[in-house]
């Protein structure tokens, strides 16, 4: 690292704050679809219909049992995502899209699986407590048996959101231009292992401000047990 | 004037058959107790009055309105979702282990339903809360949530919440089974005061001697049948059946 100039570093740091954005769109995105879809996905995995339970359970075994790597270059060679997206899309939004559709899959299975535990883990005499006072079952989801579950998943979803984190360079494999992806490339070109190490500290920093929101969010939550 | 008349009910859990063609009423203003060993049923029949399990047949009716009724095949045919939506709204039901929504305070544990349930404005239920709050000696603890709170105190809390709808009949399965004998006397106190106040309730408990002294009626069950009912002192003091006694010789001194 000595021997890189003060003007290689900041036009190094400079590329790498963008691809930084590129990491962030994939964790924001890839949470903002698949929080809701894993609570589809666990009531689908909680139905009494059994049919769409076991197609659930297909579903979840699938994405939970090969790897996400392998997800990723199957979704850039099966979904036509070129001719589907756009023409003004660029060929880096068009790979961001697939791994945001890849990663919402695959991380929707985790969450579902996390939401069941919770939603399964509220004692049956709050749901009954409710029913005897009259609330629909609509109401009773949100306004007993929801915040309750928040509580009890916060732990491991604290640990889901760091994965997440870290995961997020898997997308290298389809060429995404995220993070870990960059700084490979400019590893390889300067070589040096600078980038590597910017890009670490990145993930790093990222992950402490994750873990930080969700001690601060267990501790609003303590209030009541 | 009976509030709720049940006539052959039968419920089955699986092969096991838990009540056995139980029939009974309840009239507006009486105290019905329930007693019987473990497992004999009393539960399972207070959660089939308040629509948390389902019979297999019988008929149920509260007031006028048909809960269920034995249809041509043997079996239980239940009202449509409204009327089965319009009886639960008179029925209260206070549970052994208090139910409490842990994550709402005292106060909103109590207005909740009154507010989202039977519309009342946010102001009448508080006001009306405070009443029943302040009825059970808990005017200090509206901010608390039911994890601050002694096992009696949640349970009276419990209380102001099923009596914030108003109820017509307040089932009461064992309250005071989970409490220490302290506090069971509190909560019975609480009861004893609904009852002077004509409270149609029906409460399924192991204290004979509350049985005997605030109940009109008292019921007897022994595995899913009702072996013996009627005055609470003929039957705790002078039973006919010869189970009854054999139950009852287990609560010396009451
Ligand atoms: N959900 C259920 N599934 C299967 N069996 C059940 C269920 N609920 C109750 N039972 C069975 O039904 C029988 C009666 O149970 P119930 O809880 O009504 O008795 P109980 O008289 O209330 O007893 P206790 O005094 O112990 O509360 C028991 O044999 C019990 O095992
Ligand atoms: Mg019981």
């Amino acid at each position: 690292m000595a021997n890189l100039t003060w003007d290689e570093i900041l036009r190094t740091l400079e590329r790498m704050l963008g691809a930084s954005v590129t990491t962030l769109e994939l964790f924001g995105f890839t949470l903002l679809f698949a929080l809701p879809l894993g609570l589809l996905v666990s009531f689908g995995r909680m139905s009494k219909v059994k049919p769409l339970r076991w197609a659930i359970q297909l579903y979840l075994l699938i994405m939970r049992g090969t790897p996400l790597m392998i997800q990723l270059i199957f979704f850039w060679f099966v979904l036509p995502a070129k001719s589907i997206l756009p023409d003004s899309f660029s060929d880096q939004t068009c790979r961001l899209i697939v791994a945001i559709v890849a990663f919402s899959l695959n991380y929707a299975a985790y969450f579902a699986e996390i939401y069941r535990s919770g939603i399964e883990g509220v004692p049956s005499g709050q749901r009954e407590a409710a029913s005897v006072l009259g609330f629909s079952r609509g109401q009773t989801f949100f306004h007993v048996v929801l915040p309750q579950v928040v509580k009890r998943i916060l732990p491991p979803m604290g640990n889901e959101f760091m994965t997440l984190v870290k995961d997020t360079s898997l997308a290298q494999v389809i060429a995404v231009a995220e993070m870990t992806w960059l700084a490979g490339k400019i590893q390889a070109s300067m070589v040096s292992i600078f980038p590597v190490v910017v890009a670490a500290m990145f993930y790093l920093m990222m992950n402490a401000v994750v873990s930080k929101c969700f001690s601060v969010a267990e501790k609003r939550l303590s209030y009541y047990h | 004037m009976n509030v709720l008349s049940a006539n052959h009910i039968v419920k089955s859990f699986g092969k096991t058959t838990v009540l056995k063609n139980i029939s009974f009423e309840v009239k507006r203003g009486e105290v019905l107790s329930v007693i019987g060993p473990s497992g004999s049923g009393k539960s399972t029949l207070l959660r089939c009055c308040t629509l948390l399990e389902r019979v297999d047949s019988g008929n149920i009716v509260y007031g006028d309105l048909p809960m269920v009724q034995t249809g041509e095949h043997g079996k239980g045919i239940y009202s449509p979702g409204p009327v089965l939506q319009q009886i639960r709204r008179h029925f209260g039901l206070v549970f052994q282990n208090f139910n409490l929504f842990p994550h709402m305070s005292v106060l909103r544990n109590i207005t909740e339903a009154p507010i989202r349930v039977a519309g009342q404005s946010r102001e009448e239920a508080e006001s009306r809360a405070r009443a029943l709050l302040s009825d059970m000696g808990l005017s200090d603890k509206e901010r608390a949530y039911p994890c601050e709170l002694s096992g009696g105190q949640q349970q009276r809390v419990a209380i102001a919440r099923a009596m914030a709808l108003q109820p017509d009949i307040l089932f009461f399965d064992e309250p005071t089974s989970a409490l220490d004998p302290e506090l069971t006397g509190e909560i019975l106190k609480v009861i004893r005061k609904l009852a002077e106040a004509r409270m149609t309730m029906v409460v399924v408990t192991h204290e004979m001697a509350f049985a005997r002294d605030v109940s009109d009626r008292v019921i007897f069950m022994d595995s899913g049948v009702i072996v013996e009912q009627g005055d609470p002192k003929q039957v705790i003091e002078h039973p006919k059946s010869e189970r009854t006694r054999t139950f009852l010789s287990r609560f010396n001194g009451i």
